[in-house]
């Protein structure tokens, strides 16, 4: 990642002047305190992290910026003529906007339907009047375009633009409006590490320009290479405030969680046997996402294969294949051996798969069941569950006991209702009911998406030990710091194909996220 | 050969036009809710609604054009009972839907029967007549055929024209699509997404009525119990079929009534032999076939059916 931008106004000492101040913030939802007294300043031209674990309040900072939310206590701030602060009036999207307030969420809101020159209309023209003037506009679109760089085409729907491409629309949105503040929320979460590099470049671009950007993250690389100061928030308070220049990434993380993060340790191991092999498997899916072609890959005991890839290249149609949810169209899988005939979940399972679904709460429990069902619901047939086909919920509830003291999971008890546990807990359940079950092969389909730095730690170091004792796992992944840090060989995946990078010791950031991109050339080169 | 002779008389496209300008008004409303995000199942009783109220409104002598608003306000009324539910509510859009054809049929015939407990044979009304397009009536065959028709009838064919235009080329059609397709895009935008949903219900719903004020004010002449006889569901399967756009809907609903049309010629040639019902059943027959080849391809707006709630994300 480049660390060309740091060079603007903030470091050379020069104080801007002072064009948004967030003034001891609170905002309740029931018991819950999501923002506890948040204060924040920004400067003109000023490139402002902001980062934080889940539920330490964030967006929801953010959205009582933009007016989503009307706070109990403290008043939002923007400067207005001659930059002297006025007090934003709470609750309203609308003057946001008008204030100069531009708010990229982490779902766009792009109506996928229009053009991406109709959504950069939407909202600006009168409501019941024609539409005049369009030309004007379109001159407007494309001056920003050519001092921003936002380049895309506008004219085309935006549901066949790429996630990239929809970002930039989504920006052009609030640069058309003439924002001078700018809220990025988790803007890189779905982009690959070059539409990353492109996004910062554009951004130390428009803050030289003048323009303030809050940008919202939990990737600590990302936030060092690009902001000029960071705010942590943790708990809904703020837990420090630190120049870009001055932090590392050991200090930024301690503050989100709260304590020292002892990272996981892989230690070298060498593979045994070959557990799965595929060879030239295909699957025709409905879709490019979910198809794969000519796929071999082999994943032995010891060993952790991460697929690295930008979502919706094939992942799911790879997950449904080793979950026993597809068969190949052509090619075979082998299984310890054996070439695989029977393509059922059930098999799968009883063969000695075990499957970390990608989303959990879907596909991985039943939220309406209480923890010690969710706990047992794939091993009914054990005798500690069932006999003479009746259920023991005895059985259910001794076993919930022993792994919710063994995997630490936080719940009020085995019969906790399984959709009231946190992310981390319905992971650690998860994880659970596959390792107790020491299964051969394990699929970890993005296994700490969405998950805090602590409960991440623990999901890594459970699928080391996992590897320790002789499973073969196979880890999809986006999160390229994830990859490095647990895989021993990655396997990259672009456009339902296969490549194998190779060891982990020979591989650099660089050329893995130039192959995600579809550049092997490139990356080999490089 | 008898079946094709009936393609060639005028008086068999004529009927597929009047058959159809229900359709049009009632697929045309559909289209504008669902467009917005909302199915509008409501359309059976405000169909009935419209058919009521228009009627009533001109026996009691406000006049032909009196008579169309009343309908309506009435069809925009009960849009906005749909709207209220299913928008800021969120409630099940097709258990309201359905609930406000019961409500809406229900009030239909109660106001009817309470303003004329006594009457044994339905009162007729002074109709809506023909009116014949200068020049273009006198053109042989094709004047008969399509410029001989009821003011409603040409109204509708123009709503199509006016309603699509507004869809594609002014701000109000934009944040309409938008809204049905992502909320999100419209409320981060400064826009109303209630504020739109409803009025696109009220409009939708007030265009419905004209369907029903069609058949008490241009055909049939009087109100009648269970005379809507499911034009409004056949709406809601044309604008399937239509894949949310106007012109498709005035081609579906042509079709639909060249249809109903044909088996009734046909049914006087060959009815000895066949029995009635056959010839009945095959619009509705033809209109599901013609559904599944359309709907597969359908482009559904991607938030229809999905209720949006203020700052949850």
């Amino acid at each position: 990642m480049s660390a060309a931008k740091r060079t603007s106004a903030p470091e050379a000492g020069i104080e801007l002047p002072v064009i948004l101040e967030l003034d001891n913030i609170t905002k309740r939802f029931g018991p819950v305190i999501a923002n506890d007294g948040i204060s924040l300043t920004l400067r003109r031209g000023e490139v402002v992290a902001l980062l934080g674990e889940n539920g330490s309040g964030k967006t929801t900072l953010m959205n009582v910026l933009f007016g989503h939310y009307v706070a109990e206590d403290g008043e939002v701030r923007v400067a207005g003529k001659n930059d002297n602060l006025v007090q934003l009036a709470p609750g309203s999207p609308q003057t946001a906007l008008e204030a100069g307030i531009g708010m990229v969420h982490q779902h766009f809101t792009l109506a996928e339907n229009l053009t991406g020159f109709e959504n950069i209309l939407l909202g600006v023209e009168s409501l019941f009047g024609l539409a005049r003037g369009r030309g004007a506009a379109r001159q407007k679109v494309q001056n920003i375009v050519r001092e921003s760089g936002l380049a895309v085409d506008l004219d085309i729907r935006v549901s066949s633009l790429t996630v990239g491409e929809k970002q930039r629309v989504e920006i052009l949105k609030a640069l058309y409006r003439d924002a001078r503040i700018l809220v990025l929320d988790e803007p890189t979460a779905v982009l690959t590490p070059q539409e990353s590099e492109g996004l910062f470049e554009i951004i130390a671009k428009l803050s030289a320009g003048g323009l303030a950007v809050i940008f919202i993250s939990h990737k600590l690389h990302e936030v060092l290479a690009a902001s000029h100061r960071m705010v942590i928030l943790r708990g809904g308070k703020v837990a420090g405030k630190l120049v870009t220049a001055d932090a590392d990434r050991t200090m930024i993380a301690e503050m989100m969680v709260g304590r020292s993060v002892p990272g996981s340790k892989r230690s070298a191991m060498a593979p045994g046997e070959i557990i799965l092999k595929f060879d030239g498997a295909h699957v025709d899916g409905v879709d490019a996402r979910r198809s794969l072609h000519n796929a071999s890959i082999e994943v032995r005991e010891h060993e952790i294969v991460g697929i690295a890839g930008v979502t919706g290249n094939g992942q799911a149609a790879l997950a449904a294949l080793i979950s026993g949810l597809v068969k190949p169209d052509k090619g075979s899988v082998q299984f310890l051996g054996e070439r695989v005939s029977k393509f059922t979940p059930k098999s799968f399972m009883d063969a000695g798969i075990g499957r970390i679904p990608e989303d959990r709460h879907h596909d991985g429990v039943v939220g309406a069941m209480s923890v010690a069902e969710n706990l047992a619901i794939e091993n009914l047939e054990d005798g500690r569950f069932s006999s003479n086909g009746m259920l023991r919920f005895a059985g259910f509830r001794e076993y919930a006991d022993a792994m919710i003291d063994t995997y630490d999971i936080r719940c009020s008890g085995p019969d906790a209702e399984t959709r009231l546990l946190s992310g981390g807990n319905m992971q650690k359940l998860i994880l659970a009911r596959v390792l107790d079950c020491e299964p051969k092969l394990i699929l970890a389909n993005q296994p700490t998406r969405g998950l805090d730095v602590g409960a991440q730690t623990d999901v890594h170091n459970r699928l080391l030990a996992a590897r320790e004792r002789g499973a073969a796992i196979v880890l999809i992944s986006e999160d390229l710091d994830e990859l490095f840090a647990l895989a021993d060989r990655i396997v990259v995946i672009h456009a339902g194909n296969l490549e194998d990078a190779g060891a982990i010791e020979n591989l650099d950031r660089t050329s893995v996220g130039l192959m995600m991109a579809g550049h092997q050339d490139e990356a080999r080169a490089s | 050969m008898e079946f094709l002779e009936i393609f060639l008389s005028a008086n068999f496209w004529a009927a597929s036009l009047r058959i159809a300008t229900p359709l049009i008004f009632g697929t045309l409303g559909a289209l504008i809710c669902e467009r917005a995000g909302v199915l509008n199942l409501g359309i059976e009783g405000i169909f009935t609604a419209g058919a009521m109220s228009g009627w009533l409104a001109v026996w009691l002598g406000a006049g032909l054009i009196g008579g169309l608003l009343v309908a309506m306000v009435v069809g925009a009324l009960i849009g906005l009972i749909h709207g209220i539910l299913t928008v800021p509510l969120g409630l099940s859009q097709h258990v309201s839907g359905i609930g406000v054809t019961l409500l809406a049929t229900s009030v239909a015939y109660f106001t009817y029967r309470t303003t004329l407990p006594d009457v044994t044979s339905p009162p007729r009304i002074e109709p809506f007549r023909p009116l014949d397009i200068p020049i273009l009536s006198d053109l042989p065959f094709i004047g008969p055929a399509l410029f001989q028709q009821t003011f409603m009838t040409y109204l509708a064919i123009a709503l199509v024209f006016i309603v699509g235009w507004v869809l594609a080329r002014t701000p109000l059609g934009l944040a309409i699509r938008a809204v049905g397709d992502n909320p999100a895009s419209v409320d981060s935008q400064g826009m109303s997404v209630y504020g739109l949903r409803i009025g696109a219900v009220m409009v939708g719903s007030s265009i419905m009525a004209l369907g029903g004020a069609f058949l008490t004010m241009a055909a049939f002449d009087a109100f009648f119990f269970g005379m809507v006889n499911g034009r409004g569901w056949i709406c809601i399967a044309l604008t399937v079929f239509a894949s949310w756009r106007p012109r498709k809907a005035l081609l579906g609903a042509l079709l639909f009534g060249a249809f109903e049309a044909y088996q009734v010629r046909l049914q006087t040639e060959v009815g000895s032999f066949v029995p009635g019902e056959v010839f009945l059943m095959a619009p509705y027959v033809l209109s599901i076939i013609a559904l599944i080849v359309a709907a597969r391809s359908a482009d559904y707006p991607r938030a229809l059916l999905v209720p949006w709630f203020k700052g949850q994300r």
